[in-house]
């Protein structure tokens, strides 16, 4: 009895120590996935410049930066914060949904201060602050500028689509919606998996099945990128124009460059990983006020303003 | 007694005339799918596509033959693309943009190859580890190695290399592109080995029976690792032609080539287990992956979400005709 009476007793002073340490410094987890496409390649830079400024800012702030290149291992990696790290606010933007809903409620349950970002969690009751780009905002856009170029010339258009996930879907039926009662035919639409060499063989087929072809939405800017190559291996490049998304720099340098083939971009930016971090750190070590969500507007990019979504220095 | 003495014939026919009898009805059922299939540039860009993926498998048929396996290949065209690229890009500073650099851009590559095979090759042999574990340990070092040097972006080639580089993938001889001429002499030199000199032999011996081609004086782990190193100059090759299309690489640059690569030699008669090859078989494997997904690019009859499902489908049933009605007869 007495040796478990002191033993608790230890234990309680240990757990007083740590929790004023804890006190003082602020240690944020920061998981993400691992950078293999474009899009995340920009995610991770971009975590990890926000990463160096924010601690810099608040000196009392450490960040913790893990990646991983599948649901499952993301889940193994919130584990580690908090058993390992005892972090205290975790930023997140999940895999995928529905697996991480779970692990995510786990660490929310340990006391952690959650934000989670872009792919949102089968349960938003989880999350103290949401920060997302806007889909369906990002293929409207897309639609609309199509609608005004095309206004009028019963155009065909071929769809270069992502991945069959719910983004997907969100953008896409926007798109369509945008063009919903204009004279613009969809000749076909097929995934290309948000990838330059998918890009390039879909485009490539879809070029020898059309004779006919106005444009080319192609919703992902490393897939109008293989798109590209095939439009100007058929020599059809001053036949028709693409309209890509999401702002990677090769694509925005083009825009500003006037290239008539790629006249825009519409952004899905992947800064919006360091929005989240630098909203998260204002209110854990800055004690700013919140606000519970934050959806970053997708914007047309165009030669006239492109100058401002140029990141010479990403990998994105 | 007639129908023991022509079953055998038959059998034989078969196995080796199978691939070429699917690929066959494949061309007739993407012409009535579409008649825009037939156009000369669309064959060309099929053919052309097909090379990556068919010089991949011509090393794979090697090394499978031999009873091995390599499933490294995918990132390892991705890793030497990468290298390749950050090589050229690195030279062009001094040197300016010429045919030079892409020829030392190439050596890069086929240099990589070499060493990267023949690691595979020493740790599959000297190392005694299997095959399938060597290369799926490398495959993850690859592919992580080519993430690191893009910095988790995209590795893009020097646009005025890129000016020279371009045409060996889109240029090439009375209207038939260098990638498909590249993948012809690779097939023809191919079949020269595996069929023709001791070397493709001993493979096929190794794959068949390893101790029984050792006990007959056969340096089983010299022939085992330069199938490796086969391999690793094969996807060199396929490299030195993937780098002039899009100009760039990535992580995702030849995810799941290593099982179109292996599926494409599996469709070709090549047993899985080792013991025999068929180059040409090879070939038309892959010509006939590629053929799939183009014939369901040229339909809109099909949802898009089941094309895996119909490739899946036409890899097994490719595989079940060509020796479900040979071994049927003798049980």
């Amino acid at each position: 009895m007495w040796f478990k009476s002191s033993l608790a007793a230890i234990a309680l002073g240990l757990a007083a120590v740590t929790a004023t340490h804890a006190a003082e410094e602020i240690k944020m987890g920061v998981s993400i996935p691992a950078a293999t496409h474009g899009w995340t390649g920009g995610i991770n830079f971009h975590a990890q410049q926000a990463k160096e400024r924010l601690e810099k800012q608040y000196p009392n702030l450490k960040i913790v930066l893990v990646s991983a290149p599948d649901a499952a291992r993301q889940a193994n990696d919130l584990e580690d914060l908090v058993s390992i790290h005892q972090i205290k606010t975790l930023v997140i933007l999940p895999f995928e949904s529905d697996p991480l809903t779970d692990p995510v409620r786990q660490v929310k349950q340990s006391g952690v201060f959650v934000t989670v970002v872009d792919r949102g969690l089968g349960d938003p009751s989880i999350q103290d602050i949401y920060v997302a780009g806007n889909n369906p905002q990002m293929g409207r856009i897309s639609g609309e500028y199509m609608r005004k170029r095309l206004e009028g010339k019963s155009a065909k258009i071929v769809v270069l689509r992502g991945i069959p996930t719910v983004i997907d879907n969100q953008r896409f039926d926007a798109f369509m919606k945008a063009i919903k009662g204009s004279d613009i035919e969809v000749l076909a639409s097929q995934y290309a998996n948000w990838n330059r060499d998918d890009g390039f063989k879909v485009m490539q087929d879809f070029l020898a099945r059309f004779p006919e072809i106005d444009a080319v939405w192609a919703q992902d800017d490393d897939i109008s990128l293989g798109a590209m190559e095939a439009i100007r291996q058929a020599g059809r490049q001053d036949k028709l124009f693409v309209v890509g998304g999401a702002g990677m720099k090769d694509i925005v340098k083009r825009v500003m460059d006037g290239d008539k083939l790629i006249p825009v971009d519409v952004t899905y930016p992947p800064t919006m990983i360091a929005d989240a971090m630098e909203i998260t750190a204002g209110k854990m070590a800055g004690g700013k006020e919140t606000k519970k969500e934050y959806i970053i507007d997708s914007v047309l990019i165009t030669p006239e303003n492109a100058k401002q979504f140029y990141y010479p220095d990403s990998p994105f | 007694m007639p129908p023991a003495s022509r079953r055998p014939a038959i059998r034989v026919d078969l196995k080796v005339w199978g691939p070429f009898l699917a690929l066959a009805a494949l061309i007739v059922l993407a012409t009535l799918v579409n008649p825009a299939f037939l156009n000369p540039s669309n064959i060309v860009n099929v053919l052309t596509r097909s090379a990556f993926i068919g010089i991949i498998a011509i090393g794979a048929t090697f090394v499978i033959a031999a009873g091995a396996i390599d499933l490294s290949v995918g990132s390892m065209a991705a890793f030497i693309a990468g290298v390749a690229i950050i090589a050229m890009n690195a030279l062009v500073g001094g040197a300016g943009a010429g045919a030079l650099i892409v020829a030392a851009g190439i050596a890069v590559s086929v240099g990589l190859g070499i060493v990267a095979g023949g690691v595979n090759g020493v740790l599959v042999t000297k190392g005694r580890i299997e095959a399938f574990i060597v290369t799926l340990g490398t495959m993850g070092i690859f592919r992580s190695l080519v993430t690191y040097l893009a910095n988790g972006g995209t590795l893009s080639l020097d646009p005025a290399v890129r000016t020279v580089y371009r045409p060996l993938y889109y240029g090439g001889i009375f209207g038939i592109s260098y990638p498909i001429i590249l993948f012809a002499l690779v097939a023809a030199a191919g079949a020269v080995i595996l069929y023709r000199t001791r070397f493709g032999r001993y493979c096929s011996a190794i794959g068949s029976n390893e101790q029984v081609a050792r006990y007959s004086a056969v340096s089983v782990n010299a022939v085992k690792t330069m199938a490796f190193v086969i391999q690793g100059l094969c996807v060199a090759l396929a490299v030195a032609i993937y780098v002039p299309r899009l100009g760039s690489a990535s992580a995702t640059t030849g995810l799941l080539w290593e099982l179109e690569a292996i599926a494409a030699v599996i469709i070709g008669g090549t047993r899985l287990k080792g013991g025999y090859g068929r180059i040409w078989g090879t070939v038309v494997g892959t010509v006939t992956l590629t053929l799939i997904g183009n014939i369901l690019n040229l339909t809109g009859a099909i949802s898009v979400y089941l094309n895996g499902a119909i490739q899946g489908a036409i890899i097994i049933i490719a595989v079940l005709l060509q020796r479900g009605n040979g071994t049927r007869g003798t049980g």
